[in-house]
């Protein structure tokens, strides 16, 4: 079934031109739209680009067949139903698997061109560019302070010019008037909300290159949620960002690029997550090309 | 639909329930009473019969050998129903208190590295598991053996012994290897307890795995490891069987505790309650020094308690 203008009550409708329709990367982009013709530009600046990525818990693949890139300075949204690896796919990026026995990250994850997993990649320091915000606000059980000033004390910055970093990277996470009369109050008094921007400003101190965010506002009501969102939005000025997300609503309103995944059960019946489609946000919302994303943005799950 | 009962009507098969709640209230308060005999009977006894001898100089002297002139005395005491003469502790209590510690030195930062190691670097490999087991095994050593163990291989002379002969530091060794799988096991309990969400959150900032047990994972569980290492100091301290036979004994105090005999408040109660046992002031010096042990014992479990608290209050603060 192919979707119809009808369902495109959440964006603008697309104009479709299928006569100059052109196709890269398996994925059928279509021309007439001025904002996805500026975002495929095979100029944009690539940071990751995915190949053939499988990733395996214990030899069982739980994602496989990922191929997927993400541009600098773009907000980039996983979304697809629970236990579809999006999360998986997200830990991979950073090398977070490292720290997980049993896992294993398959194909190839270039990171600006560089092979992420190479022999001498040092996982400290992709970690140090490739930052990350997790599913439940943890900030450290220490102060507010301490809470930033870690990232960049491990990394060697001295103690004179911390005071200004930790400033500087409250303001970005908008929650420096919030915090500025109690910094050196324990970071665990905050609201879930503020504490979650605290894990972002945490995250902003160390200077990244990319920020990862694992469902950042699940744990959040609509309030505080609004304004992660808010600032994901300014954020993306400096920083690309990948964020998986259940909301889909979310994931329209932040994202330029979203990556729609779905778990299947393969031959031998193991429930396993794949990367169904990958497209302008405007396009998987307005157009999908795979009747299983159309049914999971519709609500038709399956 | 029935018509909905009054609130006051008691449901079918509740009826017994009030009378069950009566039973078991009063089952749990005769249990309370039962428990709390003893604690306030050793408590107690010890108190009253311990406080009349921390006179004088009993904590700030030497000990005395119980001559036979005292002996008299004692017997005159007696007859005239007065308390009978009294020396000092002090060899015991510098003895205890160096003991203790050096044991303390040796045990705690290795049993906190040996935790580390389990819970955080061994996990369920070959030799965590082996490591854990033999842990575990070595928690259910009875203290004798230990003393056992320590006066084979470091005080007697013959055989594989390094024959250092009677001291404080052997029994330093003895309490160390009794503390040393309790602090272990404290210490991996409480890291397991540190949410792996602050690893992770220490990983993606770029801190290597040794930065984040450093900063991240002892501080978050520093209060259970320092109150469980000081409870075990705090049991350490009243042990008997693993001293008596490998510090010797010391009539003054000794404070080098490398060489020489050396005495230690529970081994002291122990010689006074058994050799001196039929003379009032042998019984008498034991029932204070017994006061002053749990006074001793009891400050390293309060301290153990307020280091917790203080943790949880900054924490919550």
């Amino acid at each position: 079934m192919h979707p119809t203008a009808s369902q495109t009550d959440i964006v603008e409708p697309v104009t479709i031109d299928a006569s100059s329709g052109r196709v890269e990367n398996g994925i059928h982009l279509e021309v007439g739209d001025p904002e996805i013709f500026e975002r495929d530009d095979p100029t944009r600046e690539l940071v990751f680009d995915l190949e053939r990525v499988q990733i395996l818990y214990s030899g069982v693949a739980a994602v496989t067949d990922v191929n997927l890139d993400i541009a600098s300075r773009e907000v980039t949204a996983f979304i697809g139903p629970s236990g579809c690896g999006k999360t998986t796919v997200l830990r991979s990026l950073n090398r977070m698997h490292d720290t997980t026995p049993g896992a294993v990250v398959e194909g190839k994850i270039l990171y600006h061109g560089e092979d992420l997993y190479g022999p001498k990649v040092d996982a400290a320091e992709v970690r140090r560019r490739i930052g990350m915000v997790f599913q439940k606000p943890n900030p450290f059980p220490k102060s507010i302070y301490d809470n930033v000033a870690y990232g960049p004390k491990i990394n060697g910055r001295k103690r004179g010019d911390l005071d200004d970093l930790v400033e500087q990277a409250l303001t970005r996470a908008a929650l420096w008037d919030e915090v500025k009369d109690k910094l050196k109050r324990s970071a665990l008094a905050l609201s879930g909300g503020q504490q979650q921007r605290l894990c972002i400003a945490r995250a902003i101190a160390v200077e990244p290159d990319v920020i990862l965010m694992d469902e950042p506002c699940s744990a959040l009501d609509p309030i505080a949620t609004a304004r992660i969102e808010d600032l994901m939005i300014e954020l993306k000025r400096e920083f690309t960002i990948v964020i998986v997300t259940h909301n889909m609503q979310q994931a329209s309103r932040v994202a330029d690029r979203t990556a729609f995944f779905t778990a299947e059960l393969n031959e031998s019946g193991k429930r396993m997550g794949l990367l169904v489609e990958y497209d302008t946000t405007n396009k998987i919302f307005t157009q999908p090309s795979d009747p299983r994303t159309e049914g999971y943005i519709t609500g038709r799950f399956g | 639909m029935t018509a909905p009962t009054s609130l006051l009507t008691p449901r079918r098969g509740t009826t017994g329930r009030h009378v069950r709640n009566r039973v078991a209230t009063v089952g749990i308060w005769l249990a309370l009473f039962i428990v709390l005999v003893p604690l306030v009977a050793v408590i107690g006894s010890v108190i009253v019969k311990g406080a009349s001898s921390l006179s004088g100089n009993f904590l700030t002297q030497d000990i005395n050998k119980i001559t036979n002139g005292q002996k008299l005395a004692d017997a005159f005491a007696k007859v005239a129903g007065k308390q009978s003469t009294q020396d000092g502790i002090k060899p015991a209590i510098v003895g205890t208190l160096l003991i203790t510690g050096f044991a303390t030195l040796m045990a705690v930062p290795l049993g906190i590295l040996g935790g580390v190691y389990l819970n955080e670097y061994g996990g369920k490999n070959h030799f965590a598991r082996v490591l854990r087991f033999l842990t575990e095994v070595m928690t259910g050593v009875p203290s004798i053996v230990m003393g056992l163990f320590i006066f084979s291989i470091v005080v007697v002379k013959t055989g594989f012994s390094l024959g250092w002969n009677v001291s404080g530091f052997a029994g330093s060794l003895a309490l160390g290897c009794l503390m040393l799988p309790v602090v272990i096991r404290a210490t991996e309990e409480m890291l397991k307890l540190v949410p792996n969400e602050l690893r992770e959150a220490s990983y993606a900032l770029g801190a290597r795995k040794s930065k984040t047990i450093v900063s991240v994972v002892l501080p978050a569980a520093a209060a259970g490891i320092v109150s469980g290492a000081l409870l075990a100091v705090a049991r350490a301290a009243g042990e008997t069987a693993p001293l008596v036979f490998v510090i010797g004994i010391t009539r003054t105090t000794n404070t080098n505790i490398f060489s020489g005999g050396n005495v230690a408040l529970s081994t002291e109660i122990f010689r006074n309650a058994l050799s001196y046992g039929s003379y009032a002031a042998a019984r008498n010096r034991a029932w204070g020094e017994a006061l002053v042990l749990i006074v001793i014992a009891l400050t390293f479990t309060l301290l153990a308690r307020l280091v917790t608290a203080m943790f949880t209050r900054r924490r919550a603060a």
